[in-house]
């Protein structure tokens, strides 16, 4: 369970989680985002279809592969929100080669 | 910052990482009038040791401490510097020519540079055991990215496992921020107390030991401490619900757990260094692969130099300095500066690279990580992204699998997105004790480019040479 300690500044940014709008703050990565608002998972795996969620923060696990404005597999934890940017969650083999 | 079409074609110096020593070696670099570029994944400076230094949204100083804030002034030396600096860019290929590859925002370019300096840091050493990859079960690392660059803290039951500094200071630094921790498993082995012990007394001349000892005191007095933790293992349906440990042969106690921080320790991230071609041998005392350099950060590649942790861990402190020498080094190589100008310079870095170094290995030997926390065994994911558990890893063995490369065509082990890192040393130590022989010799997977996965679309968007027409190009 995420919490922010400290409530993002008055401008903060609005991006769209599965259709579901949610508010992050402008130095967030999407990663951050999603995890801060309670999205824990953010794949299935392709091979066994396991839930997966954000595990090194730092670009080398892969785990935080999600589509972002309809690219797919993009690392989450590597793109910085931005307004109006659309995640979608990824489930399993059929959207990896998305 | 700046876009793909900023980059020119050729530089002087290329530095690969905008932590410390890359820091440090851009901005030395530019100040001796080298044409500096610094490429970083990140969106701002600082690595994962000063994440997000600019513009963490934790002002309070005492918060991250004052190591941390180290960080703000050698981002903004670099800021001052002159170096070209491209945020948010991935280094994907650099050939023995000095031919790099890199891309932003979805689109690649290819340039060149006279010399280059690796400064490709640290990552947490993989630590398999069951239920890692459950939601609920990240790195202490990353939890501390998330504190550093979002402000976020945790709520519910949190519960830290494993061994090293970065575990006491995350906890120090979720005291600080108001976040409970229901627990920490402590798994140094006992008996490492023994072995570190020759190497105390110059550990108590350091600059650690005091910070050290402070830290422990701090998170002693409000954490519930396990020392002695022989064996660990994430629960849950869908995601993380419990937490079991046990103690030597005592009964299995679990915990509920909403959160599960895990490190033992940071390894070199060698991926880059090792597809360009540099020489790593095994290091056993910090188990794991370690570039061949010398004295001024040189590797086995002529005209690529490895700088910081990702040469050797050492620290933030020891990363600027080697930054610093490996960019007077490509100066000096590049004639910008003479013998005696470098060799002076050189002096008070060295001098400051041998106190940061002191008392390292202190550290070292006392947080060398279980064998059972390196090697797991029956159904643990080894290879989380192919799905690959120990055991299948062994059998592949006793069927023929003399090394890492074969177990990728026995079993795509490696071969998912991460590209083995974080499974490469776990599979390098199975093998080695299976076939009763040394990580050293078993080897590590071969890497080759492109480091980072890439798209077809931003490899078409690579600016097309006569050369690349020509070679399509029929009859």
């Amino acid at each position: 369970m995420f919490r922010r300690l400290v409530e993002p500044e008055r401008q903060s940014v609005r991006i769209v989680v599965d259709g579901r709008p949610i508010a992050a703050a402008p130095g967030d990565s999407v990663a951050a985002a999603l995890l801060a608002a309670g999205v824990l998972t953010c794949r299935t795996t392709p091979v066994s279809g396991a839930p997966r969620a954000p595990y090194c923060m730092m670009g080398v696990c892969f785990e935080c592969l999600v589509a972002i404005d309809g690219v797919g597999s993009r690392q989450a934890c590597l793109t910085r929100v931005r307004d109006g940017m659309a995640i979608e969650t990824q489930q399993g083999k059929r959207e990896a080669g998305r | 910052m700046s876009d793909l079409a900023s980059i020119k074609d050729q530089y002087d110096l290329a530095v690969i990482g905008a932590g410390p020593a890359g820091l440090a070696a851009a901005t030395l670099g530019a100040r001796f009038g080298l044409a500096t570029v610094l490429f970083d994944e990140q969106p701002s400076p600082g690595g994962q040791i000063y994440r997000a230094i600019t513009e963490t949204p934790l002002r309070e100083r005492s918060l991250l401490g004052e190591d941390y804030w180290k960080g703000a002034k050698l981002a903004d030396d670099f800021a001052r510097s002159g170096a070209h600096y491209a945020a948010g860019a991935t280094v994907w290929s650099i050939s023995q020519e000095r031919e790099i590859g890199v891309s932003m925002a979805g689109r690649a370019r290819l340039l060149a540079a006279r010399h280059v300096i690796l400064a490709t840091g640290a990552l947490e050493r993989p630590f398999p055991i069951p239920g890692w990859t459950l939601p609920g079960v990240m790195t202490c690392g990353a939890a501390q990215i998330l504190l550093k660059s979002s402000g976020v803290g945790l709520d519910g039951k949190v519960i830290l496992a494993g061994t090293g500094p970065l575990l006491w200071l995350l906890a120090a630094q979720y005291r600080r921020a108001g976040v409970r921790i229901d627990a920490m498993l402590d798994t140094t082995p006992h008996r490492n107390w023994l072995a570190a012990m020759p190497h105390l007394p110059k550990f108590l001349q350091s600059i650690y030991a005091a910070k050290g000892r402070l830290l422990l005191h701090e998170v002693k007095a409000s954490v519930k401490v396990v020392r002695g933790v022989t064996a660990l293992a994430a629960r849950g349906e869908g995601r993380l619900q419990e937490v079991a440990y046990r103690v030597g042969h005592r009964r299995e106690i679990r915990l509920p757990a909403d959160t599960l921080l895990l490190h033992q320790g940071v390894v070199p991230n060698v991926n880059l260094a090792s597809a360009i071609g540099c020489v790593h041998h095994w290091d056993e005392t910090q188990l794991c692969f370690v570039p061949e350099i010398d004295e001024w950060g040189r590797s086995s590649v002529a005209g690529v130099s490895i700088a910081g942790d990702g040469g050797g861990i050492a620290g933030a402190e020891a990363a600027a300095e080697t930054g610093r020498l490996a960019a007077l080094d490509a100066a000096w190589q590049l004639g910008k500066i003479d013998d005696f100008a470098r060799d002076r310079h050189a002096g008070p870095y060295r001098a400051a690279l041998a106190e940061a170094r002191h008392g390292r290995r202190f550290l070292d030997v006392l947080y060398r990580p279980a064998a059972a926390f390196r090697r797991p065994g029956g159904d643990t994911l080894v290879c989380r992204c192919e799905e690959v558990t120990a055991q299948q890893v062994l059998d592949a063995v006793k069927g023929g699998a003399t090394g890492p490369n074969q177990l990728k065509s026995f079993l795509r082990c490696g071969m998912g997105p991460c590209q083995g890192r974080l499974c490469g040393l776990t599979v390098t130590e199975l093998i080695a004790k299976a076939r009763n022989t040394a990580p050293g010799e078993v080897g590590y997977y071969r890497l080759r480019p492109p480091v980072k996965p890439i798209t077809v679309a931003e490899l078409a968007s690579l600016p097309q040479s006569d050369a690349a027409r020509k070679a399509v190009v029929r009859g």
